[in-house]
């Protein structure tokens, strides 16, 4: 594993292309050119540069230079690897965040798609920093008494990072479109896919809809941030979800961890309650502020 | 002029008492109904269905998935003040009991004799003046039969009562095949007062959807006569409080159902159509009906035509059925 980069893939590929650009002659001026400046967006794009790898191979074949040796090795990793890092919340906001703002701060092409159950799930319901005001969790029986921490803001605020907001249950055109664009963005991406957890405490077999009242009610805004659409002078924050509609206390009092406060903790679940729903139409505020602007009140790009 | 009564054991103001409904689900909605007259009140019902889905669904969320997997023992905190509503109810309850100075009924709603009877030692403890169970049960096995359905209602209401000490009436549905005999045997368990009728919620079908569909039709006085002739049948043949229910829409239903026996007559719809401020309405055209027809008190009245007036009540009754099948005519109404 790379220190640099926390990959594997994207390293191998680094070297690939650094020993390609050494051993222009030996390969051929022309075809190392191509094979380093081809894009590699497109299936077509992928298949003419599969055919060049191939050639490369060729041309290396049977080179006793030990650098011809290492490409002919590695050839396969010029054509561009889909690179995604998948890891839940709690270590993404939590016990590996530095890890994380470390790759999205670094500008590889990587992706990172966060399962965000706001809560440490495998081992057993731990409330992370994902965790939402007044849920209850281990570590916060009473509720949790500060809000989640809002890992997308913080990625936009680098204004090099794509970052997007999904749920599958509420949108699911939107959850594919991220993902493409995640995909095709050069830079690293970054996507919180709201999950449904056993740790919330409700009929997972209806996750689809709660995932939708989520969204409804403003709680799990839906956006993309693609820094791309500066470079076409636009704005490149875009909310994909309305304003909220429903009350929060309609989404949140499906789930035992919400719920169950209300029975220990009347007057905090209360409290809370109100707390987030301020705060939730306060965020979603600053959300449209964002999708408002004019495409040059962002990081140039 | 007294418009005084008593209804199980409790001393009332007047015969008007409001039944369990959302207008006495909370203490701010039992107040106004004792502002604007109401005598006494029942509070809305606790229900077995509601205790129980309250106790399954925390325990399924929170229990589900435990010992899974090795790294997770549970997924949830442990919630040792956790309680599943009952409190919530109590707590109206008691406050309800301490803040009005009408006597508040509570209502605890069940068809089992299992696990929920026990929550009425907690009504007690919160001040119920007394107790109304509402054993609203539609027997749908055809492998039992009317013996084991009555013997379930009368398990459970003795069980209630070795429960508590306060006093505790039943409400009815009106299919059983004797009522009488039912009534009677409600009271040696221990029923202190009965309440006839409920009322059954059926399903209606919506021929533009073909879905069955919930309704709740609020009582109308056509729905009277059905309480009216039981309470006349029952009135001083069992030896415990007769509540009426069920199309009580102005004083008119009030009067007629005192006429037949009943010591308290039980309003919602009318209210929920009209306000709460309807009670006194209902309470002012009962006093002016008894002044203007010359009694002094509906002690007066009460089961002035109850059944206990008549020789042969089987052969009346048959009588009066005969008489209205035969003596029809189309078009036109028999007197």
């Amino acid at each position: 594993m790379c220190e640099e980069c926390s990959s594997w893939s994207r390293c191998s590929s680094s070297q690939a292309r650094a020993l390609a650009q050494k051993l222009a002659a030996h390969v051929g001026e022309d075809l190392a050119t191509a094979i380093l400046q081809a894009p590699q967006v497109t299936e077509s794009d992928f298949r003419v540069q599969r055919q060049r790898v191939d050639a490369v191979k060729a041309r290396l074949a049977g080179s006793t230079d030990p650098d011809a040796a290492n490409l002919l090795a590695l050839a396969d990793f010029l054509v561009r690897r889909s690179v995604w890092i998948v890891g839940g919340d709690g270590w993404a906001y939590d016990i590996d965040y530095g890890g994380l703002d470390h790759v999205i701060a670094s500008a590889k092409d990587v992706n990172i798609l966060v399962l965000d159950t706001e809560v440490y799930s495998n081992t057993g319901g731990q409330a992370s920093k994902a965790t939402p005001l007044g849920a209850s969790a281990k570590f916060a029986a009473a509720g949790k008494t500060t809000p989640r921490k809002d890992l997308a803001l913080m990625a936009i605020a680098y204004g090099s990072v794509y970052v997007a907001q999904i749920a599958m249950g509420a949108n699911n055109e939107q959850a594919l479109v991220a993902m493409r664009e995640a995909e095709a963005y050069s830079g690293p991406s970054l996507i919180l896919a709201y999950s449904q957890c056993i740790a919330h405490g409700t009929d997972m077999r209806h996750g689809m809809k709660q995932a939708a009242r989520a969204v409804a009610s403003g709680y799990w805004p839906l956006f993309r941030f693609d820094p791309t659409m500066r470079t076409r002078g636009m704005n490149p924050f875009r909310l994909d979800s309305p304003r909220p509609r429903i009350p929060l206390e309609e989404y949140r009092y499906n789930e035992v961890r919400f719920k169950a406060l209300t029975q220990t903790h009347p007057d905090a679940a209360k409290r809370m309650l109100e707390q987030s729903q301020r705060g939730i139409l306060e965020r979603y505020q600053v959300y449209e502020d964002l999708a408002s602007r004019d495409g040059s009140r962002f990081h140039p790009a | 002029m007294t418009l005084a009564t008593r209804y199980l054991g409790l001393q009332l103001a007047h015969p008007i008492v409001v039944s369990a409904s959302p207008l006495t689900s909370t203490l701010d909605g039992m107040r106004r109904l004792e502002d604007a007259g109401a005598a006494a009140v029942v509070m809305s019902s606790l229900y077995e269905e509601q205790i129980r889905a309250e106790d399954t669904a925390y325990a399924l969320y929170t229990e589900h998935g435990s010992d899974s997997q090795a790294e997770a023992g549970s997924y949830f905190p442990e919630l040792p003040d956790y309680d599943s509503g009952v409190s919530g109810h109590l707590e109206t309850l008691r406050h309800a009991s301490e803040a009005l100075d009408i006597p508040v009924i509570a209502s605890l709603n069940g068809t089992t004799s299992e696990g929920w009877i026990g929550h009425a030692r907690g009504l007690e403890q919160a001040g119920a003046a007394a107790i109304e169970l509402n054993i609203y049960s539609v027997p749908v096995d055809p492998a039992i039969n009317g013996a084991e359905v009555e013997r379930r209602t009368i398990e459970i209401v003795r069980q209630v009562k070795t429960t508590v000490r306060i006093p505790v009436s039943v409400k009815l549905v009106p299919y059983f095949s004797s009522i009488p005999h039912v009534a009677a045997e409600l009271v040696r368990a221990g029923a202190d007062g009965l309440v006839l009728f409920n009322r059954l919620y059926a399903p209606d079908i919506d021929l533009a959807t073909l879905r069955v569909t919930r309704s709740l039709p609020l009582s109308t006085a056509a729905e009277l006569p059905l309480s009216l002739v039981w309470i006349a049948l029952l009135s001083r043949r069992v030896k415990c409080s007769l509540g009426a229910s069920r199309g009580v829409e102005t004083h008119v239903e009030v009067v007629k159902y005192l006429l037949v026996g009943a010591d308290v007559v039980m309003t919602t719809s009318a209210l929920l159509r009209n306000g709460v401020q309807h009670v006194a309405t209902m309470r002012e055209g009962l006093e002016q009906w008894l002044g203007e027809n010359g009694y002094d008190s509906v002690d007066t009245i009460r089961g002035l035509k109850d059944a206990t007036h008549v020789e042969d009540v089987d052969a009346l009754i048959r009588a009066q059925y005969v008489a209205a099948l035969t003596e029809y005519l189309p078009g036109k109404l028999v007197q």
